[in-house]
């Protein structure tokens, strides 16, 4: 680039109206969302899944179910804690980077949020029970203390969708001369469009947290560790993460329908049509440079059986849209071709093995099967965060879909980079230390260790190493 | 009472609540920091993770309890205080991810020099999370938060008023700590750790009394409406503050420990009210009255609901919880 360009941009970017502060809060917000909704995806799905190996272990009087659900109880202690302080962090990134979201419309969307609040309360809560309560507890009672737990954690990612769902398709307040005002907040919590997005995002939560816990026996099995607590450790979350990759194509469809109408800007982005056609294609790869689409493979009329649910329906095109109001159009429908491809590669991998499992054949002693099953966890994760950043990127330029653009609600500070770099380094310095303590606890249970007694002196003092805190 | 102050009252509990549970884990931190080496305090930092522990995250939620109910019944001066108080917020927020992330990996630790790593970064954010909190409250107590966010993203936190708020905040978590962790040694059998952990509770719980008093005078000169309103219509909690402050002293000073816990509760519970009774009826002091500031209407009574739900729901289970905690089959060791 010449200075001269270099200049020119540089007046662009200083004569640019938007706040000092859009950028980093993008920023900011989406590493520490993308950041916690993995983490999340545990505190959803994982007590689940404890509950039925730990209801295994008792029913059946089996040890080997039994010290995995105490194992999975322990590593789940550590991925709740990170996820209650990155939990926090975005309940004070709603008001630090978002003033004027918050200050407008803060008694519309704030419902849910209270709810949520509650349900993180009983999650908390009975997660310091269960975990402190092996060994102290009958243990029929102390099984139980899961399932509180396991519902909070779905009542309480229902309340977050709900308020996803309304940034959406806002409903609950009317605007009269640019005052909010005749507000139903129930209305925002029960809206008709939370259940579908909830149910988009719990199925991905248990593909997540299903096919990432079943991967670390997968792991273990590669490297010939073929007893009993690797088998039931890798077959109970694979049939979590099975079930829910088998539903998640259908229910991610449900979803869609209807986008043409609600957004029919990120429908357009997520098909990278430029203009009105019917039937549309479904384009496959490809880029928007200059406005014209590059390099993307065109499957005739399935881009509206996809969208539209119908054959010949046509899809909107972005010409259709005003250009101020168009979406990042190239990053949407990349993170929604991601999303989509990687689901449907799930969905079809589990199928197989159930299939050849029925046949008669074990697909867990093939190698290459294994290394597949190492990789789905972070597969999955990469297919939701490709769908949070679809969805996300796919609103813009809104905050809240044809009410408030993100712009207006963004704060007008300075050094919010500096912000962002600190973030940086903390959530770095968060997932080395979770990732450090995570792996040393499987080395010392692989070395023989039960309890893991805690390391305050050169010597453990004697009397707190048999303790099963 | 008006829907808006039943509301500011339902959030305000979560205030007190916080400032006493809470209180309590932070200034574990406090004891944990200066337990010394990690041969003489190992015996001390293994009672620490024993006694907030199991409560941690469910005292922790009292903070998103406040938080929550203040963005959605109180917006704008929500917005406000968190675009002028970014900096403090931010702080008392570095503190709270470092000190949740850093005593769970502490516990599973593998080596001493992880347990003393993620422990002095535990310690450490004990201790400047509530004195960031508490600047935060003296800067809104001082009306140097406007409704418009336009304050002093400096001096709005670093004035007298906000410095002895976030000294007395540090004081009185260490000082629920020290009565709380000397219940729980006793309990546990650990007397000598008892004995000197009694000691460095009463002279915490002096000084922190000494401070708290004597803020009354820069506070007196600093922030005129607060310093009324704890002249007069607080009155009351401030003594009351006072008396069962010198009982727990008196009580530690007896060892009668189990009584000690209810009266140092009993004196923070009743000095963070004063705060709250003395800036009555202002949400941000001199700015923007409680009733001025609330939203809309249904989204209050909606709010009643949920905080009603939660005393039905919620408070038993943690009831039985931290009844849990401070049981003997718990206390075991």
């Amino acid at each position: 680039m010449t200075p001269d360009v270099v200049a020119d941009v540089l007046a662009q970017l200083a004569a640019s109206t938007e706040p000092e502060g859009l950028m980093p809060a993008r920023q900011q917000m989406a590493l520490s969302l993308g950041w916690h909704i993995v983490i999340a995806c545990f505190g959803v799905a994982f007590p689940a899944m404890i509950f039925v190996m730990h209801l295994r272990g008792i029913r059946r009087d089996d040890p080997v179910a039994l010290g995995l659900a105490q194992r999975w109880a322990k590593a789940s202690a550590v991925l709740f804690a990170i996820g209650a302080v990155s939990g926090t962090v975005l309940s004070f990134e709603m008001g630090v980077l978002w003033p004027g979201l918050m200050g407008k419309y803060g008694d519309v969307l704030g419902l849910p949020f209270a709810f949520e609040g509650l349900a993180f309360f009983l999650e908390a809560i009975f997660l310091g029970i269960y975990l402190y309560g092996w060994g102290r507890m009958p243990p029929k009672r102390h099984v139980l203390m899961v399932l509180p737990m396991a519902a909070m954690g779905i009542f309480g990612a229902y309340c977050v969708l709900a308020v996803n769902a309304w940034m959406n398709v806002p409903t609950g307040f009317r605007l009269v001369d640019g005052e909010v005002t005749d507000v139903q907040p129930w209305q925002v919590l029960f809206n008709q469009h939370a259940l579908l997005q909830f149910a988009h995002m719990w199925l991905a939560a248990y593909m997540v947290t299903g096919f990432a816990v079943a991967g670390v026996y997968a792991v273990g099995m590669l490297r010939g560790r073929r007893d009993e607590h690797h088998r039931i450790g890798f077959l109970v979350p694979f049939v979590f993460a099975s079930v829910a990759a088998v539903c998640q194509p259908f229910m991610g469809h449900v979803l869609g329908l209807g986008l043409d109408e609600r957004q029919p800007s990120k429908l357009a982005a997520f098909e990278l049509a430029l203009e009105e056609e019917s039937p549309a294609p479904l384009r496959l790869g490809g880029v928007l440079v200059d406005g014209e689409v590059r390099g993307a493979i065109d499957i005739p009329a399935i881009g509206s059986l996809i969208a539209m649910n119908s054959f010949d329906d046509p899809v909107p095109g972005l010409d259709a849209i005003p250009e101020e109001d168009r979406p990042p159009v190239n990053i949407a429908h990349w993170a929604f071709q991601t999303m989509v491809g990687i689901g449907t590669l799930l969905m079809v991998a589990v199928l197989w093995f159930w299939y050849q499992r029925r046949r008669g054949r074990d697909l867990l002693e093939k190698r290459w099967f294994l290394r597949g099953a190492a990789v789905a966890g972070p597969l999955a994760a990469v297919a939701m965060e490709a769908g949070w950043i679809a969805t996300e990127v796919g609103r813009q330029p809104w905050i809240v879909y044809g009410v408030m653009r993100t712009e207006d609600a963004a704060g007008s500070y300075s050094g919010l980079w500096w912000l962002l770099g600190a973030t940086v380094v903390v959530y770095t310095a968060m997932t080395w230390g979770a990732v450090v303590v995570l792996r040393s606890m499987a080395r010392r249970w692989r070395a023989g260790a039960v309890d893991l007694p805690s390391p305050y002196a050169p010597e453990v003092v004697a009397g707190t190493s048999g303790d099963e805190r | 009472m008006s829907l808006e102050v039943a509301v500011a009252a339902a959030l305000f509990v979560g205030v007190i609540a916080y400032a006493v549970l809470g209180g309590a884990d932070f200034g574990s931190g406090f004891f944990d920091l200066t337990a010394g080496s990690s041969r003489r305090g190992a015996e001390l930092r293994t009672l620490v993770d024993h006694s907030i522990g199991p409560v941690w995250e469910a005292n922790h939620v009292w903070l998103i309890y406040v938080l929550v109910i203040w963005w959605t019944a109180f917006p704008e001066s929500f917005a406000a205080a968190m675009t002028t108080l970014v900096l403090p917020l931010l702080l008392a927020l570095l503190g709270i991810v470092l000190r949740g992330a850093s005593f769970a990996f502490r516990k599973f630790s593998e080596t001493l020099e992880q347990a003393r790593l993620f422990g002095v970064v535990f310690a450490a954010s004990s201790i400047i999370t509530p004195f960031f909190f508490g600047t935060i409250a003296g800067a809104i107590a001082s009306g140097r938060v406007p409704l418009d966010g336009s304050g002093d993203r400096w001096s709005s936190w670093l004035n007298p008023t906000s410095l002895f708020g976030g000294v007395i905040a540090v004081g009185t978590c260490a000082f629920l700590a020290g009565t709380f962790l000397v219940a729980d040694a006793r309990r546990g059998g650990h007397d000598r750790l008892a004995e000197e952990l009694r000691t460095r509770a009463l002279v915490v719980g002096a000084v922190t009394g000494a401070v708290v008093f004597a803020a009354l005078w820069p506070i007196h000169e600093d922030a005129s409406t607060l310093s009324d309103g704890l002249a007069g219509r607080a009155a009351p909690l401030v003594v009351a503050s006072a008396l069962a402050g010198a009982a727990t002293l008196g009580l530690l000073w007896t060892r009668r420990y189990d009584v000690a816990r209810l009266t140092a509760v009993a004196a923070v519970a009743a000095v963070v009210s004063g705060w709250g009774v003395g800036q009555y009826p202002w949400l941000l002091v001199d700015e923007v009255t409680i009733h001025d500031a609330a939203g809309a209407t249904a989204t209050l009574q909606g709010l009643l609901v949920a905080v009603g739900l939660a005393a039905v729901v919620v408070v038993p289970p943690l009831v039985y919880l931290l009844r849990l905690t401070q049981s003997e089959e718990w206390s075991r060791h």
